[in-house]
């Protein structure tokens, strides 16, 4: 359902590591519950994310949710085409709508993630 | 303790589609079903189906049914021939919008439907100016028994035909008649909060399920959907049409909200007038106006415009546009400020972002094609 090779923050956003970099995203669960997201804003470039700290904001058609830092780190890189394809997080909320990527502060920060099957309890319940 | 919420008669067919439902106007109703972008696009190409069943619908008969409308509305319902219908408000001696409505001039009497979050100030105030003007009228509450239901878009009337012996083409904008529609008795109306062409059936409430499903049934060949109240904000916007609670409530004037072309002095007294009449003559000291935003950055409810670096209103709807793919707002502004072309800047989370007055509406309906 979610994939596996993913950690999950309990704020809905995924983190998949690459060595010393990790992409950022919120899930397909996040997605499903905002509806269409018409506007992401996202950190900048050489910003410092904090995990559990927001960093940015999604917008539905409604409403406006903050994004919440599932780790550590500094901005490396931002996705562009979120500007002119909001709507990449509702339909490919793990692969072309990834938000942005970090170096990772602090590896151990990952333990404080779910794996896939907590996720998956956490947004059955 | 759990808030109480009503039921339109149609909860149970919202729940089994599927609906999200939310608490409005103290009613749990359906804001989407599946995409608002899609339901909102659908009104625009096809058609969509809402139901209205929370609205009030008040009835007004008796001798002096009519000298009473017009003592208590700003517009002036001696105008209306037999089935039609005008745009209106109720408006305070202060000059105040109690609510927006519309009046329909029916066979017997003229039906005020109201807005759902209005509807016990507005019986209240209807009330107590029957008592007061010692007018010969009776005001019959039907709200709870009405059911409404709105089918909206291009296609509504061709998918509300195959329900129907009456030829709709008949029945003009604004205009309302009675007519069987599924077997039921309706008030077909000619009226809406979308900007495309569209109807609004008033039934019985225990005949709202058959209706509803027949419609479904008879628009699934010309793509009807179900719309929730998330849509028809922002087709309503898109629209230029005002929403009470954010474009109107008991501190705006007609005149303010770009509404001056409803007040019908010249009709004689009513509820407001002097109050207006020194309004109309001063000119409002602040104008309702359309904002386009020059980038992606949405303009929302309640956030800071300012003019020339200073903040001087605020934001009163804004959402991002689905036929026009833009962030389009409105807001009011004072009056020395209102000029279409002019520069303003939203705040938007601290940081300003540019936009353009535009004139209302931010989208018209395309004109039937004559030839």
């Amino acid at each position: 359902m979610f994939p596996d090779d993913l950690r999950y923050s309990r704020e809905h956003e995924w983190v998949r590591v690459d060595g010393s970099t990790a992409t950022i995203g919120i899930t397909s669960f996040a997605a499903d519950e905002l509806g269409d997201i018409v506007f992401v804003e996202a950190p900048e470039v050489g910003a410092t994310l904090s995990q559990f700290a927001t960093f940015g904001v999604v917008e539905s058609v409604k409403a406006v949710s903050d994004l919440y830092a599932p780790i550590s780190g500094r901005v490396v890189e931002v996705n562009a085409d979120l500007s002119a394809s909001p709507e990449l997080l509702n339909s490919d909320p793990f692969g072309a709508g990834w938000i942005a990527r970090v170096a990772i502060g602090d590896p151990a920060e990952l333990d404080a993630l779910l794996d896939s099957s907590a996720y998956a309890e956490l947004t059955a319940g | 303790m759990e808030e109480q919420l009503r039921h339109t008669p149609l909860h149970a067919v919202h729940v089994a589609l599927g609906a999200r439902m939310v608490p409005f106007a103290g009613y749990e109703m359906p804001v989407q079903y599946g995409s608002i972008l899609d339901e909102h696009r659908t009104v625009r190409t096809a058609a969509g189906l809402f139901d209205l069943s929370h609205m009030g619908e008040l009835h007004i008969s008796g001798p002096e049914a009519l000298a009473f409308a017009r003592y208590a509305v700003v517009s002036d319902p001696a105008a209306l021939e037999p089935g039609q219908a005008q745009y209106s408000m109720l408006c305070a001696d202060d000059g105040g919008v109690i609510d927006d409505l519309i009046v329909y001039r029916v066979g017997d009497g003229y039906l005020i439907v109201c807005n759902a979050s209005n509807h016990d100030a507005v019986l209240a105030q209807l009330t107590g100016l029957l008592a007061h003007g010692d007018f010969d009228a009776v005001i019959d509450d039907r709200s709870d028994r009405t059911a409404l239901v709105a089918p909206q878009g291009p296609r509504a009337a061709e998918l509300l035909g195959t329900l129907t012996d009456f030829d709709l083409a008949t029945l003009g904008n604004y205009r309302s008649a009675t007519a069987t529609v599924a077997g039921i008795e309706c008030l077909v109306a000619r009226t809406g909060y979308t900007g495309e062409d569209g109807f609004e059936l008033f039934c019985p409430a225990r005949k709202a399920t058959t209706l509803w499903e027949a419609l479904m049934a008879a628009g699934t060949p010309f793509g009807l959907k179900p719309c929730g109240l998330g849509a028809r904000d922002t087709l309503r916007l898109e629209a230029g049409m005002p929403l009470y609670g954010n474009e109107l409530d008991r501190t705006v004037n007609p005149y303010e909200a770009n509404l001056g072309r409803v007040v019908k002095m010249e009709k004689g007294d009513f509820v407001g007038r002097a109050a207006l009449v020194a309004v109309q003559q001063a000119g409002p000291r602040r104008k309702l106006v359309g904002l386009m935003m020059d980038g992606r950055a949405i303009a929302r409810h309640g956030y800071p415009v300012l003019v020339a670096g200073s903040e001087v209103g605020l934001v009163t709807s804004g959402t991002l546009s689905p036929t026009l793919d833009r962030p389009i707002a409105m807001a009011y502004l004072p009056a020395a400020d209102a000029v279409v072309g002019g520069e303003v800047e939203v705040m938007v989370r601290d940081r300003p972002f540019r936009a353009e007055q535009v004139k209302l509406p931010f989208y018209r309906r395309p004109k039937p094609d004559a030839g």
